[in-house]
């Protein structure tokens, strides 16, 4: 029996009248990359961005329930929510680089935790920039602005950026809608790397992308979990309606 | 560091709230101090009757002439203005639709002229005046305001035109409209509200100008019967009534003031309810 | 319809050139440098140097932008990043109402409130005697007027920053205010000097408040509770005398020209400053 990583009970939002996710549950196993997969509009977005509680930021979002990570339930949770979000990294659609150099970039979890000292800082971005296969490109450059870069060195920045505060967790928003086929690739190659050390979450759209990469799936239709289980059974032996004609491409 | 992060954080979050305080706090000073001021001196006499002899020291009369000549000049200039500016708006956003370009300049030459001072257009106003041999009168004063608030006008029309998506026009082209159709009857019905606005905007900003009227309006305790007479403004009304050594006439200053203001939050009230009727009324596309 | 336009088009050109002509008689008997940093100014001989009326200009501009910024930009992402949207949605009124009372009301209210203010409770707390009507009163009158309208820009600009860099900071463990100091005010740096910038042209040009207020005394102001005189006060107060004294006019509308060119540079700089900001969003 996998341990799990994260374990969502009960789950429901709602903005307004409007019920965006409706009694969700869903176990995330640790260390193996977890696709959450559906149509546009299933709120698979929102589940994402509650768990690392970004959700925080819009309070007409209504939430109950209860996110268990690690024992501790990350809604009620008294602990200050700034650590608790850093034990995971976040990967947007587009590439967000912050408005400041690739050295800040990458350093700036760190910065913002206290960590001070140079040559530790120089360290890490080294690590971070080699495991996102950006060290060779940009050693040379780490003091021009990260807006210079293309949109896929900026989205392994991002991953690069999201490492360095050491997470236990990578959520990724599809990460790759907005990139070419071949830095797609990079990414999924990196993540099918990274998932021996870290717990990976991938919300994506893309069948494809899912059956390439995913051990665990949860599919998700306006708001409800439909199925979810190990990626092989979902994929091979699907046992609901909605998941067979989802999978025969009846609906995207 | 966490304890150093939080006090920041809460100082900071105070400072904004006492900054938003002192906005409100602003506004709500300003306006009840005109009328706690001004309230008393105002009276029926005031409003409807011109001034007669003796009224700069104290005697009777009221400022009909300025609240006429108010509204006679800006509801000249506005004409004038949305004559001439409601075409351009026009143009900007249905004719040239494909100029995107040259589009962008004149939205830019306009918001340039809209940061002129009105004092630069007053002393523009005047040159014109001697140029043309014209005297102090209304007619120089609706010329000078309208150029004010032209750049005004056309701005605020552009803002709610060009929020009509080109499928619309190109539906009713289908429909065998001409350009000039579509342009005035499908467009101006979908903006009514939305021009209504920017007229009263327009409007309110020529009521309230002093310095555009100073050199080129004159001033008279007469209602102004034709153009070419000099006219009497609110605005001038109460300046030169507030530079007055005489009590009883700085009382009144501050009753004029209480006209104006009321005239002003007025236009704001009815132009608010155009515009929330523009939010209901148009169609979302 | 074509009409319009080309006299929309050529406004500025007008202005600037009736501006121009009119000027002609004073900057052809005097160098231009000399007009503008004398400050000798004594019509009846034929003196006009406006050096008084710029620096008192300067003055109360500066001090009205030290004013207004901090609490337009407090207010600013108070509104947008910490209070419930209805905070802002009502807010907007209060703004449109003040971006919408005359020059003369807040003249008035200028006169009323912020002159005895300074003359009975500030002046004689600092240990100064003063009539009330200085620099001081000028700028605070005028940086009330300008809140509303760099306010509103800087609302817009904060707006435009997208969630999602936000959510990016939030994510690597920043508390919000990190996320505002180090992240939001960094990308929107650019369109928030714009608007202050624009704050400063509107208020160099302002006129019939500051007027009502700042003493219009012919000398170079030495500290804020000293009266000033600048160049707007200059243009209205003296319209009258303009076309008995040789050359007066001609002073007043070099005057305005000044004030026209000063105005349009900046307008000119900040809008194409935030053209800029806008495409690279």
């Amino acid at each position: 029996m996998q341990k799990v990583k994260i374990d969502v009970r009960n789950l429901n939002l709602t903005i307004g009248k409007q019920q965006i996710l409706k009694d969700v549950n869903v176990q995330i196993p640790d260390k193996k990359i977890t696709v959450i997969l559906g149509p546009s509009g299933c709120g698979k977005t929102t589940l994402l961005k509650s768990l690392n509680r970004l959700i925080d930021l819009y309070p007409e979002m209504k939430v109950t329930g209860s996110i268990m990570l690690d024992d501790i339930d990350i809604l009620h949770t008294k602990e200050d929510i700034t650590e608790i979000r850093k034990k995971m990294g976040l990967l947007s659609q587009r590439p967000y680089p912050l408005p400041m150099n690739i050295y800040k970039n990458i350093t700036f979890g760190l910065r913002i935790s206290g960590r001070r000292k140079k040559r530790n800082l120089m360290k890490r971005v080294e690590h971070y920039l080699k495991q996102a296969n950006l060290w060779d490109e940009l050693k040379d450059r780490l003091k021009d602005p990260a807006s210079c870069l293309s949109i896929g060195q900026q989205q392994r920045l991002c991953l690069a950026r999201g490492l360095a505060v050491d997470p236990e967790i990578i959520l990724a928003d599809e990460p790759t809608s907005a990139l070419d086929p071949i830095s797609s690739t990079a990414i999924e190659e990196k993540f099918l790397e990274l998932k021996d050390y870290y717990t990976i979450v991938v919300v994506t759209h893309s069948l494809q992308q899912a059956r390439r990469i995913a051990d665990h799936v949860i599919f998700m239709y306006l708001g409800e979990v439909v199925e979810q289980g190990p990626a092989k059974e979902f994929f091979e032996n699907p046992i609901e309606e909605r998941t067979k004609a989802y999978l025969k491409g009846l609906f995207s | 560091m966490a304890k150093f992060k939080n006090i920041e954080e809460k100082i900071f979050i105070a400072l904004m709230r006492l900054s938003t305080g002192i906005i409100v706090f602003a506004l709500l000073l300003i306006v009840f101090s005109i009328i706690y001021k001004g309230l008393p001196s105002l009276s029926w006499e005031m409003l409807t009757q011109t001034p007669k002899g003796g009224f700069y020291f104290g005697k009777e009369g009221g400022i009909l002439n300025a609240i006429i000549g108010s509204l006679y000049l800006s509801a000249g200039a506005t004409l004038v203005a949305f004559v001439i500016g409601f075409p351009v708006a026009l143009f900007m956003n249905v004719y040239l639709i494909k100029y995107k370009r040259f589009v962008q300049m004149v939205r830019f030459f306009l918001d340039l002229l809209w940061g002129v001072p009105s004092i630069v257009y007053g002393a523009f106003g005047f040159t014109l005046m001697i140029f043309f041999g014209m005297k102090t009168s209304l007619l120089a004063g609706i010329v000078t305001v309208s150029l004010f608030i032209i750049p005004i006008m056309v701005r605020a029309m552009d803002e709610v035109i060009k929020t009509v998506p080109i499928g619309l026009l190109e539906a009713s082209y289908s429909l065998g409209a001409t350009r000039s159709e579509a342009a005035y009857k499908i467009v101006l019905r979908q903006c009514f509200p939305g021009i209504i606005t920017a007229i009263l905007l327009s409007f309110g900003r020529a009521i309230g100008d002093a310095a555009a009227v100073l050199f080129t309006t004159g001033y008279t305790d007469h209602i102004p019967t034709s153009l070419g007479q000099p006219s009497a403004t609110l605005p001038l009304s109460i300046f030169f009534q507030l530079g007055s050594p005489i009590a009883e006439v700085q009382n009144r200053a501050y009753a004029s003031a209480v006209v104006l203001t009321i005239i002003i939050l007025i236009i704001s009230i009815l132009s608010r309810y155009f515009s929330k009727r523009y939010e209901k009324h148009r169609i979302n596309f | 319809m074509t009409i319009s336009i080309i006299l929309v088009i050529l406004l500025p050109i007008f202005l600037a050139t009736g501006l121009i002509i009119k000027s002609q008689p004073i900057l052809s008997t005097n160098e231009f440098s000399s007009l503008l940093f004398s400050s000798e100014w004594k019509p009846l001989s034929g003196k006009f140097g406006l050096l008084t009326f710029i620096v008192s200009s300067l003055w109360v501009t500066f001090l009205s932008i030290l004013i207004a910024a901090p609490i337009c930009l407090l207010t600013a992402i108070y509104l947008t990043q910490y209070a419930r949207r209805y905070l802002l949605r009502a807010m907007h009124p209060v703004i449109d109402i003040l971006a919408g009372i005359p020059s003369v009301i807040y003249g008035v209210w200028g006169i009323l409130v912020i002159v005895p203010f300074i003359s009975n409770y500030l002046g004689p707390a600092l240990g100064k005697e003063t009539s009330g009507y200085t620099v001081l009163a000028g700028a605070l009158v005028l940086a009330v007027m300008i809140i509303p309208f760099i306010l509103n820009i800087m609302i817009e600009v904060l707006k435009t920053i997208p969630d999602a860099l936000k959510e990016a900071a939030l994510s690597l463990g920043a508390t919000q205010w990190q996320t505002v100091k180090r992240v939001i005010l960094k990308k929107a740096f650019p369109g928030l000097l714009s608007a202050v910038s624009l704050g400063i042209s509107r208020a160099f040009g302002e006129t019939i408040a500051v007027l009502m207020v700042v003493g219009n005394v012919t000398r170079i102001p030495s500290g804020v509770f000293e009266p000033g005189y600048p160049l707007p006060a200059l243009i209205a107060n003296n319209y009258g005398e303009m076309l008995s004294i040789p050359m007066y006019d001609s002073a007043l509308m070099l005057s305005a020209l000044v004030l026209f060119a000063v105005v349009l540079l900046f307008n000119l700089a900040s809008r194409m400053a935030i053209a800029r900001y806008e495409k690279l969003q």
